[in-house]
């Protein structure tokens, strides 16, 4: 096997990594200085999108149980953080105890949601976690009375930043000369974490455990022949998808400051759908790109505004519906060019390409 | 000889169909145990019963000591019966070489922290798992073919790569619904090779196959199902010889 590396290889790969790091390291401030703050607060959000497409990859990619309620995980990471950092109950504890608690009961919750469903499969699998997206959020939006636990659709405010000791991520720091300020911060946090899903990721999908759900995938009743539980395996892939989820949501009510049942709509399930689909199913660096594009690309949209402004002097479509109409498009044209996706795994572009051919 | 394989009074009903009806039986150990009869007479229910794919009505399936009949399809391959499926089932988007780890699944125990930490265990088996996934493709002849999926591989290689898949399990009994189906003269030839080998290294099998000529040269002891019912077992003269054997195949005016 290649255990060996041999050194005329090795050493680019390095240069690769550290090249790759230090783009990673300045791009926030590149990002500030070419396109301003709000871009890169933008770069924050699409982190956690990359963790949470990271997610449901396992969950739709690797598994193939097609799950449109996944945005329930990361509504309960997000009130879990709330609840537990807010003055809404009147707690405050750290983040590094309520990311890790919110993540692990979201993924008990996964378990909770995926054990019903375990014998359905495909469009029923898909109407019935579509339910349980739904169920979360309405009870997210009705729980204000009796008992006031999620101050229903007003949301939940002032919702703790991400604090350790006195250094929290919503001021600005200085260090070396340089102003750090707190969306640079947290950019710094998130792509920490992201760059923990991304390895967890390309971990299991590269062992006994990623193979056995990749079987699921293709064959069930080949598989469970094949000697995999697939009872738990499909139950595991729904809790770690839904600890990433779970994690992603936390990061979320930490960053915004307030939550409430609006952010957790069966929209935001598709979209993040849609960030795998488009950018390659049950391949990291696909669903990476995915996300990223999906984020970024509407945000990019809205300046068409401007520019019909430049160049007729009037508005004459709204950017926001312009920005949908594009966007529309844009995934049909990769279903129809790249129907395996912008950036598939070596296996998927076979697959299609001998479908074709 | 001791009976590895024992079946005792086994009947499934589908509605009003009865698929079999008190089957008993039994596969000794190191034989090639063949299943044959005309088409719909039961043989895949029964292999289906036997792997925990359909849960049966009455009576018991032992391999061993175990007892196998409601168990679940993994369990059942756990305790050593490993089987093959009549129309293909590999795992068409994974390589052949994926395919055959998926075998040793079962025989493995890493789980999600061992993966991502790779500990020091999870790297020796999984180095393990890889050696013997090699070792059995080089034995099929398939390892030129060990990173194509397994979609692409012509027909023969892909029987092939479903019984490694199964070795890859290491069962003592191994069942193969219907290895030589659509497989040409050489082909076949090169199937009764392999599966003679299989049994000198003290594997023992259970076939059904379709193909009389095939069964009779190559299986110690038959049974043979018709419409549910078992209506013969024995060496392969004595079963060839049956008259309600011949009723069945040929019909009564054969007779």
């Amino acid at each position: 096997m290649s255990s060996v590396p041999s050194l005329n290889k090795a050493q680019p790969r390095w240069l690769v990594f550290g090249l790759l790091a230090l783009g990673l390291a300045l791009l926030p401030f590149l990002v500030d200085a070419g396109l301003g703050r709000s871009w890169v607060r933008l770069l924050d959000l699409a982190l956690l999108y990359v963790m949470l497409a990271l997610g449901l990859n396992i969950v739709v990619g690797y598994a193939g149980l097609l799950d449109l309620g996944y945005v329930a995980f990361y509504a309960l990471g997000a009130y879990v953080y709330a609840w537990l950092a807010s003055p809404h109950f009147g707690l405050h504890l750290p983040f590094w105890a309520i990311l890790p608690l919110g993540a692990a009961l979201a993924g008990m919750f996964g378990v909770l949601l995926g054990t019903p469903t375990l014998r359905l499969r495909g469009d029923y699998l898909a109407i019935v976690t579509l339910g349980f997206g739904e169920i979360i959020r309405i009870f997210l939006n009705n729980l204000n009375a009796p008992v006031n636990i999620t101050n229903g659709p007003q949301g939940i405010n002032l919702i703790d930043p991400v604090r350790l000791g006195s250094f929290s991520l919503s001021q600005p720091h200085e260090l070396l000369g340089y102003t750090f300020t707190g969306v640079h911060l947290t950019y710094y946090l998130f792509l920490l974490l992201t760059l923990a899903v991304i390895f967890i990721s390309m971990r299991l999908e590269d062992s006994r455990i990623g193979r056995a759900w990749v079987a699921i995938r293709e064959d069930e009743i080949a598989a469970a022949a094949t000697g995999i539980n697939t009872r738990n395996l499909k139950l595991l892939a729904f809790a770690m998808g839904a600890t990433f989820g779970g994690l992603a949501g936390g990061l979320f009510a930490s960053f915004q400051g307030f939550i409430s049942p609006e952010s957790f709509n069966l929209m935001e399930s598709i979209m993040i759908l849609c960030m795998i689909v488009l950018g390659g199913m049950g391949h990291i660096p696909g669903v990476i790109f995915g996300a990223l594009l999906l984020t970024l690309l509407p945000e990019a949209l809205r300046y068409t505004g401007d520019w019909q402004r430049n160049l007729f002097g009037q508005i004459y479509v709204d950017p926001a519906d312009l920005r949908m109409l594009l966007f529309g498009l844009a995934l049909v044209a990769v279903m129809l060019y790249r129907p395996a996706g912008m950036i598939p795994s070596a296996r998927r572009r076979q697959e299609f390409a001998d479908a074709k051919g | 000889m001791s009976a590895l394989l024992t079946v005792s009074g086994v009947s499934k009903a589908f509605g009003g169909l009865q698929a079999l009806s008190d089957i008993s039986l039994q596969v000794h150990r190191g034989e090639i145990f063949g299943l044959i009869g005309p088409n719909g007479a039961g043989k895949t229910t029964l292999f289906n019963a036997f792997t925990g794919l359909y849960t049966i009505d009455r009576g018991e399936i032992h391999l061993n000591a175990t007892r196998l009949d409601g168990r679940k399809p993994h369990q059942v391959l756990q305790s050593g019966l490993a089987r093959t499926f009549q129309n293909i089932r590999l795992f068409a988007e994974m390589t052949a070489l994926e395919n055959v780890l998926v075998g040793r699944h079962a025989r493995t125990a890493s789980g999600v922290v061992g993966a991502v930490l790779r500990l020091p265990d999870t790297r020796r088996e999984e180095a393990d798992s890889r050696e013997r996934a090699h070792a059995l493709l080089r034995r099929m002849g398939l390892a030129q073919h060990a990173h194509r999926l397994a979609k692409n591989l012509p027909y023969g290689d892909q029987r092939r790569l479903e019984i490694a898949r199964a070795l890859a399990t290491e069962p003592s009994l191994l069942a193969l619904d219907e290895p030589a189906a659509g497989m040409n003269k050489a082909e076949r030839a090169a199937l009764r090779e392999l599966l003679l080998q299989l049994q000198a290294d003290g594997l023992t099998l259970l076939l059904i196959e379709h193909d009389v000529k095939l069964v009779m040269g190559l299986c110690t002891r038959l049974a043979v199902l018709d419409y549910g019912v078992k209506i013969a077992e024995g060496t392969p003269d004595v079963v060839n010889r049956d008259p309600k054997v011949i009723a069945a195949y040929l019909g009564d005016e054969a007779l």
